[in-house]
């Protein structure tokens, strides 16, 4: 397979225009149903009560800021092994995504954790792991925008990225490895899930949701880029 | 207001806690989503007009 196919802008822009409007609007309605459901439909928690609710933007917003960041190191060793450009740009327009993604997590954990543990924040090994990751994304946007030359500002952004990949492990297995106040895996584990089915269903509502918007945003945010990368080509080849 | 929605905004007791993190929801994918459309629209922009040039 030719992987230099999918790296001509012009197509992936082509494929943004059809993909983007999709992702947008089922990420709308998934939401939406899911803070119907998340909010009201669904029951309170028979020890957490309504805290519970917490969970359906909690739990969602915890994986996708771990899967942008695993996506932005593949397309880091992408771009820094093949040269891909299209990989590059993802790097830095997922990246205020998955930040966002990680401080919502960490606040609404936050917020959960004060009626049900008793205290706003605990450094143990789930918590700290995560603010990490949050410096990771607050790094790389900072690195690859403090350079005059851009692209290598990107370049050695991409390499703290992939560096930071050990972090991840460390976040998934952390309630595994250390004693811990977070509770370990309930959804992904061997024997199945242990949530009711009313609270799995927002929640699955709320991933699809946050999923979807977040390949809308990133479809956007890539356009941006390229159309501005365009202008400035354009500009700079027009005389005067 | 009547109880049933008083029931929902006084979220058991707990709505100290449940709505700011639903609210920082809406905060945060609001902002990146306005932002990210705002960034497209004007650059969308600059390009039609660099072409009108």
């Amino acid at each position: 397979m030719n992987l230099h196919r999918f790296a001509n802008p012009a197509r992936f822009l082509r494929i943004a225009r059809v993909v983007a409007p999709v992702a947008g609007w089922i990420a709308f309605a998934a939401l939406l149903a899911g803070a119907a459901f998340g909010l009201v439909l669904s029951p309170p928690d028979y020890q957490q009560s309504e805290t519970v609710r917490i969970m359906y933007v909690h739990v969602p917003s915890a994986w996708l800021a771990l899967q942008t960041y695993v996506a932005m190191a593949i397309a880091a060793a992408v771009a820094l092994v093949w040269k891909h450009p299209l990989a590059d740009l993802f790097v830095k327009a997922a990246a205020p995504v998955g930040a966002g993604f990680t401080l919502l997590c960490l606040v609404s954990g936050s917020f959960w954790g004060r009626p049900t543990w008793g205290a706003w924040w605990v450094w143990d090994a789930r918590l700290t792991s995560m603010l990490v990751l949050f410096f990771l994304y607050v790094g790389y946007i900072a690195l690859s925008g403090a350079f005059d030359d851009e692209e290598r500002g990107r370049r050695a952004g991409t390499v703290l990225v992939l560096t930071g990949i050990v972090d991840v492990p460390i976040v998934k297995f952390s309630v595994e490895w250390w004693n811990t106040l977070h509770q370990p895996a309930s959804v992904f584990r061997l024997g199945g899930p242990t949530i009711a089915a009313e609270m799995l269903w927002p929640l699955g509502l709320m991933v699809v949701g946050f999923t979807a918007f977040f390949v809308w945003i990133v479809c956007v945010r890539l356009e941006t880029e390229l159309l501005t990368r365009k202008l400035r080509a354009r500009l700079e080849n027009s005389p005067g | 207001m009547t109880e049933r929605a008083r029931d929902f905004f006084e979220m058991g007791g707990y709505a100290l806690y449940v709505w700011p993190a639903w609210g920082l929801a809406l905060v945060i994918l609001g902002a990146l989503a306005l932002a990210a459309h705002r960034a497209r629209q004007a650059a969308r922009q600059a390009l039609a007009e660099s072409e009108r040039a």
